[in-house]
């Protein structure tokens, strides 16, 4: 691997503060996403070299030909001997403009509860074809599970340009086919860019082997996609955490609503409405441990106090009276089952967690199951398997607060857990409430 | 935090944000937690977030601190100081004491590294905890790199690698059986370099010998260990004076310093940015066993 450095902090990068971007990517070692990624943290210098030095050692010490980048992210020892990825990874990298948050995720269809998890909090997702190869099943089905869950920006990487003569032809009609692919899909925003993970062509600087490719590197664009337009700044809603009521003699009288801003925005004077008890009243100030703010928006966690005594505890949500979510106990939902000992089935009874609310739930139908290879709808299954998705109806023990998932990833994202053994099942997302 | 007109925030705004949903995630739905507490700089940034998670109500936990006995004075002293200053209550879990009884045995290296275990969840048994706040992060290690926010732990304290809850959203699963728990971590997603900008943000008091100073070292398998009541060197290693400081701060008879004239958290903020070394890599005598030594331990219910 040859070193490259990432030009200097440029003179705009001081005057903004650093921000976040999390991005999945989904792939399998063929696809060299595992190199991908090496390369991304190497030129970002990222990798450090006792980290590279040890990855090395076992290359060589397995008789590798080369240097098996995937045993970077590959760290328990499961995934090492049987050479291959179980898990989400997360990988972190920053440049002077950005910090990066990768959640790196096998590719396989028996991984897709893995996609799902790292697709969950993405900002981005990074799909990868081998541009000999084309699109495959796999490259559809990880566009489908992105549009899914709502991840707002896509970028497929045409890698292994180097092995098609970095040809623009090969670039296009791949480009051409996820296009018309993706617009059946709902994806708001893709970029398609030609690359070699191997050689480092488009990945941190333009390719001088593809002159006709006139978009950014692959750095260059995970560093300026616009992100801050993604956060729903119009729904107010502040699901309620916790209680705070210090047991002070210095601090009397002190009640605030602590919780992380899901959605809009927050500030001092705002009539708002508490959920589901529906009664009104005034935000008196927004705080931190820092003092009061002006204005709350996600992702801050502050604490919210109101200008009336009213009955407020953990799982109620604060909104505004004319834009509130629904307050339904009948759910329609996306379920990815992430269970491999027993399936969703219709009648079945299980404990939800939704934002800081937890209810129990009966599936009270499974409307159809869907291929996510040919997005062929079956009306006639009667169970959902591992990794199996489908539009099921749900009936809850108390009212969730409910936004469409599509509005809103925070309140319309919810997860089922198994009530005798404590794991998490499934991950649901809300298609319609009430 | 600052309130720009584009609502925006800094990375490290969204880091701490995130690290006191989940302590808050935590104090709601779980009956007895306590916050792992060493007197390095990840544990000493997780109670700062503490603080500000409940204020202005007091952190609403008790703190522990394993202690293997070979402790860097600074750093009990530091310890005992951060406790008053907050008004916190101490469990100290001491190795020695469990030693003296007999309920763990030293190891052949010397090293209490492995022996801290059985001490920790002796005390989680003993206090009935079910939620343990440690300060790890994914960056430092590869296994770590693949664990949960809240990660589940078996009756004996044991972390199932290939068994863990799929964690979406901020959507995190703390239920448990009676003798189960659950680590968190709060600073899952925080690099060291992170941890050092915000330390110097926030103007975060560190024991002494996180800056550059004057030390008696030994140099071992590229490493430099202080001569120290726990360390001594061997036939043939000649003790010498070096500027050093530490990046990690562990059992003093396993953590080695690192050369550097970073007597300033900027100077330790630029020395950081620019090293090409991993933190454990570089000081850490105990992850130098195998390829998966830490992903072992980890199984065995350590930190």
């Amino acid at each position: 691997m040859s070193v490259e450095t990432v030009a200097p902090a440029e003179a705009d990068a001081s005057a903004r503060p650093m921000d976040l971007l999390r991005f999945a990517t989904a792939g399998s070692v063929d696809d060299g996403k595992s190199t991908l990624i090496g390369r991304l943290l190497y030129d970002t210098k990222s990798l450090f070299t006792d980290q590279l030095a040890a990855v090395e050692a076992v290359s060589a010490a397995r008789g590798d030909e080369y240097t098996n980048l995937a045993l970077l992210t590959d760290g328990l020892r499961a995934e090492r001997e049987q050479g291959i990825t179980i898990d989400v990874a997360y990988r972190y990298f920053a440049t002077p403009r950005r910090k990066f948050i990768i959640a790196d995720t096998p590719g396989h269809i028996q991984y897709t509860r893995n996609m799902v998890t790292g697709a969950s909090t993405a900002d981005l997702a990074l799909i990868l074809v081998d541009a000999r190869k084309g699109l495959v099943e796999q490259s559809r089905r990880h566009a489908f599970l992105c549009s899914l869950l709502r991840v707002p920006h896509l970028v497929l990487c045409v890698n292994k340009m180097d092995l098609v003569d970095w040809s623009q032809e090969v670039f296009e009609q791949i480009a051409d086919e996820f296009t018309a692919f993706a617009a059946k899909l709902d994806v708001p925003d893709l970029t398609v860019v030609p690359i070699s993970a191997l050689q480092g062509d488009n990945i941190v600087t333009r390719s001088e082997n593809m002159p006709w490719y006139e978009g950014p590197s692959l750095l260059h664009h995970l560093e300026r996609v616009h992100i801050a337009s993604d956060r729903n700044l119009v729904d107010v809603r502040f699901p309620v955490q916790y209680v705070i009521r210090p047991q002070s003699t210095t601090v009397t009288d002190y009640r605030g609503y602590a919780g992380q801003v899901a959605s809009g925005v927050l500030k001092a004077g705002d009539e708002v409405m508490v959920l589901p008890s529906g009664f009104t009243s005034r935000i008196a100030s927004v705080e931190t441990a820092d003092g009061p703010v002006d204005e709350a928006f996600p992702p801050m966690s502050v604490t919210v106090r109101l200008a009336d005594e009213i009955d407020i505890s953990r799982g109620d949500m604060i909104c505004r009276p004319n834009n509130a979510p629904t307050v339904a106990q009948d759910i329609e939902a996306m379920i990815c089952w992430m269970d491999e000992t027993r399936p969703l089935q219709v009648g079945g009874k299980y404990a939800i967690k939704h934002t800081t609310r937890s209810a129990r739930a009966i599936v009270r139908g499974l409307h159809y199951r869907l291929d996510v290879n040919s997005l062929h709808r079956d009306e006639t299954a009667g169970e959902l398997k591992l990794n199996e998705i489908g539009r099921v109806r749900l009936r809850t023990t108390v009212p969730l607060l409910a936004d469409e998932y599509r509005r809103n990833r925070t309140t319309g994202g919810f997860v089922i857990i198994d009530e005798a053994t404590n794991r998490t099942v499934g991950a649901g997302m809300i298609v319609e409430a009430g | 935090m600052t309130a720009p007109a584009a609502y925006q925030v800094s990375h490290l705004d969204a880091l701490e944000a995130e690290s006191i949903f989940v302590m808050r995630e935590v104090v709601a739905e779980m009956e007895r937690p306590v916050l792992l507490f060493s007197g390095g700089k990840d544990s000493i940034v997780m109670l700062r977030l503490a603080q500000k998670a409940f204020a202005p109500a007091n952190i609403p936990f008790p703190v522990m601190h394993v202690d293997t006995g070979h402790n860097f004075p600074e750093v009990l002293e530091y310890r005992d100081q951060r406790v008053a200053e907050l008004g916190l209550q101490l469990i100290v879990a001491s190795v020695p004491e469990a030693l003296a009884k007999g309920l763990v045995r030293e190891s052949a290296d010397g090293m209490r590294n492995r022996i801290q275990t059985p001490v920790l969840l002796d005390a989680v048994e003993k206090h009935r905890f079910d939620a343990l706040f440690g300060g790890a992060r994914r960056d430092e290690e590869k296994a770590r790199a693949k664990e949960r926010v809240f990660s589940f732990r078996d009756e004996f304290g044991q972390w199932d690698p290939k068994n863990q809850r799929p964690e979406l959203w901020s959507l995190y699963n703390g239920r448990h059986h009676p003798g189960e728990s659950i680590r968190v971590f709060p600073l899952s997603n925080w690099t060291e370099l992170d941890v050092w900008h915000y330390i110097a943000r926030e103007r975060i008091p560190l024991p002494s010998i996180y800056y550059a100073h004057q030390r008696e070292v030994i140099e071992r398998d590229g490493m430099l260990y202080a001569v120290n009541e726990f360390f001594r060197g061997r036939a043939g290693e000649q003790p010498f004076k070096a500027q050093v400081r530490y990046r990690t701060v562990g059992d003093a008879s396993c953590t080695a310093a690192v050369r550097s004239d970073a007597d300033t958290v900027e100077k330790v903020i630029e020395e950081v940015a620019a090293t090409r070394i991993t933190e454990r890599g570089a000081t850490r005598g105990d992850d130098r066993v195998s390829e998966a030594a830490m992903e072992d331990r980890k199984r065995e219910g350590y930190f």
